[in-house]
């Protein structure tokens, strides 16, 4: 298994009454009452060092994302943390996994170059993760139409795969995009970096993954019980269209954070746990989807199949839960070493994944605890995940150069 | 009064790849009513219409049953006028009374500055399709049912008869989805701002114009009627428009069929 530290970059310093004084953490809060520009700073800083952090003590990827005009995690630009990691790293074998610049929010054409350029920089280590947007950063932060998003975001991934493979200059007559001469400089060492596709369990997206035999990641703060159809639908749809189960077909977001004992974790986390379900995602509900974001037969589907109602019950719900609610409702996975490998171990072998993301800094967490969590982690946690899926398959959805086999004692480790 | 005996009639358009349904009742003279951005109902005041009209009210691309997938081949603004001309001619109706509500009359507007000899009336329901720094359209696709209640409906009881609860999910999915889809659709036209030129076209514009406002309206303040009566545009256009007619009173007799 790989596995991929996965940081936010959020405000860790939101008011106590924030969820109660402002409507949403995402679109609306207003920067000047919130925010100072120069702690802002230090927050970017903090982040790129815990990422340098947890490449140095040992994660296979460190993971980066999109997001705009909010205090939940704010890295409107990635490709420029990404291009200081690729430089930090370049002693390392840490794969950048960008997951990464939206499709519908840049020009692809940028997207092509700057994924490239951080290929470059880091000697082939990027994985070229490709997310549409999410609806409050595509519609409103950027104001795509909703119904558009999925339409433009295809789109982009045609024209910056062939932007990348192509020998010689070729014109593109797209419907959003126009291009007379496409010849970009620089192009990917890797000769076509891994993709990744996020999705949320649409049917059309499994089988868009599946065409393009791409993999396919459900980026999630809800858990395994909330995953467990997606993955399912996935397997099953890749089954039904005669792919190999290769579970690194696969990619899951987990949040997760270690401490020296199931107790002393709950001890210095159960704030920072709790800040970042109350406040870091204190969206309103109707903001994940704007009407036309989901494709038809998503929203009949999410409908009809009652998920719609269950979701929106629990997003309710976990706005009054404590740490252990989060912990026993399997949303988190927390705790001493042991018991995070177990549940790690059981989460990847259910859903089926081999490409794991852990989200262990979120919310108000604070450096160096984010680093402890980081240390036990990879000291005595990682080494028994590595292993999970023996040597059986390839992970063709890693860069090259990242990607050695598990050793044998990795593989025993995981199966004892 | 009786509810008017209404027919239903599925067209073939662009090159049978929308298949919209059209609604249609009454007696007189042909009547076309662009619904707004919710999707289309038959209500009192479409009956009302359809006693002096014969009254044709085609659904949006893609809030027809089964034909969700619709709304993709038209790309952009220009398909749709150009669609929209096409569904006239279908319908066989010459010089035709236009009325167009709320996004409907975004539509109706732009037909009419398109093809102006096609239209004979035009009347204007709080539509959309002019922005003005000073008076911005709330973005009711970001807006929950609540909110949406909010600007839609002066009359928050008559709000709760139209919009959905959130339990609705449960207990009327149907109405769920086709509240959302329709909202959708229109969001492909509207969103983020729903400006696309018409100002820029709005001389253009012969055909007599009234203007239906509430002088209440939260989603397109009545501003905008004032100040599209006193653009150089209107008043350059062949025939004179009508005052704004506010709390909605005074369309009936403009509508009155003219007896020549």
């Amino acid at each position: 298994m790989k596995v991929s530290f996965f940081g936010v970059m959020p405000h860790r310093e939101l008011p106590d009454d924030f969820e109660k004084k402002y409507k949403s953490v995402w679109v609306d809060p207003p920067f000047h009452e919130l925010a100072d520009p120069a702690r802002v700073g230090q927050f970017y800083n903090w982040t790129l060092d815990e990422y340098a952090h947890a490449a140095k003590a040992g994660f296979d990827g460190v993971c980066l994302n999109e997001h705009h005009q909010n205090a939940y995690g704010f890295m409107p630009g990635p490709n420029l943390m990404a291009s200081a990691l690729a430089r930090e790293t370049n002693q390392l074998n840490t794969a950048i996994v960008m997951l990464g610049s939206t499709l519908t929010t840049n020009f692809p054409l940028r997207i092509a170059e700057e994924y490239a350029m951080i290929d470059a920089i880091s000697g082939g280590r990027i994985v070229a993760g490709m997310p549409p947007g999410s609806s409050m950063d595509a519609n409103q932060a950027y104001g795509v139409p909703p119904i558009e998003t999925r339409e433009r975001s295809a789109e982009a991934h045609d024209l910056i795969l062939r932007a990348w493979a192509a020998k010689k200059p070729f014109a593109f007559n797209g419907k959003y995009t126009k291009l007379p001469k496409v010849n970009i400089w620089p192009r990917p060492i890797q000769k076509q970096p891994p993709v990744w596709i996020p999705g949320a369990g649409s049917a059309s997206t499994w089988e868009y993954v599946a065409r393009n035999q791409h993999c396919y990641c459900f980026v999630s703060f809800f858990g395994r019980k909330m995953a467990q159809n997606v993955l399912d639908g996935y397997w099953a749809s890749n089954d039904k269209l005669g792919l190999d189960r290769n579970p690194y077909r696969a990619g899951f977001n987990q949040v997760c954070v270690v401490g020296e004992t199931d107790e002393s974790c709950e001890r210095e986390n159960a704030k920072h746990i709790e800040y970042f379900y109350r406040r870091s995602m204190h969206v309103p509900e109707h903001y994940w989807a704007l009407p036309g974001y989901q494709d038809y037969p998503s929203l009949e589907k999410a409908v009809r199949s009652g998920v719609a109602a269950k979701v929106s019950e629990k997003l309710a719900q976990f706005k009054t839960y404590k740490y252990k609610d989060f912990v026993n409702e399997e949303m988190i996975i927390a705790g001493g070493p042991e018991t995070v490998r177990d549940r790690l171990i059981d989460l990847a072998k259910r859903l089926r994944i081999g490409n794991l993301m852990l989200v262990m800094q979120l919310g108000s967490m604070p450096p160096e605890l984010t680093k402890k969590s980081i240390d036990l982690f990879t000291s005595k946690v990682l080494p028994h995940l590595r292993g999970v899926w023996g040597d059986e398959w390839e992970n063709h959805w890693w860069p090259e150069r990242c990607r050695a086999k598990p050793s044998v004692k990795n593989v025993e480790r995981a199966n004892a | 009064m009786n509810a008017v005996t209404r027919h239903e009639r599925t067209l073939s358009l662009w090159g049978k790849q929308i298949k919209p349904r059209v609604l249609f009742g009454g007696n007189g003279p042909p009547l076309i009513f662009l619904h707004g951005a919710g999707g289309l109902l038959w209500d009192d005041f479409l009956d009302a219409l359809a006693r002096k009209y014969t009254v044709y009210a085609p659904e949006f691309p893609g809030t027809s049953p089964g034909e969700y997938d619709a709304i993709k081949v038209l790309d952009d603004w220009h398909d749709l006028v150009v669609y929209y001309s096409e569904l006239i001619d279908e319908l066989g109706i010459k010089d035709a009374t236009l009325v167009g509500h709320s996004f409907g009359g975004m539509i109706a507007a732009e037909i009419a500055a398109a093809s102006p000899r096609s239209i004979a009336k035009l009347v204007l329901l709080s539509p959309l399709g002019l922005w003005r720094d000073d008076a911005p359209i709330p973005p009711w696709l970001s807006m929950n049912a609540a909110e949406m209640a909010e600007v839609f409906f002066y009359d928050q009881d008559v709000a709760k008869r139209f919009m959905l609860t959130p339990e609705a999910i449960a207990t009327q999915p149907d109405l769920v989805l086709a509240a959302t889809w329709a909202l959708a659709c229109a969001g492909k036209f509207t969103w983020p701002i729903p400006d696309r030129g018409l100002r820029d076209r709005l001389h253009r514009i012969s055909a007599p114009t009234l203007l239906v406002w509430g002088d209440k309206d939260k989603l397109v303040s009545p501003v905008y009627a004032y100040g599209a009566i006193k653009t150089s545009s209107f008043r350059r256009s062949t025939q004179p428009i009508s005052r704004p007619v506010l709390r909605t009173r005074g369309y009936r007799s403009f509508l009155r069929p003219a007896t020549h």
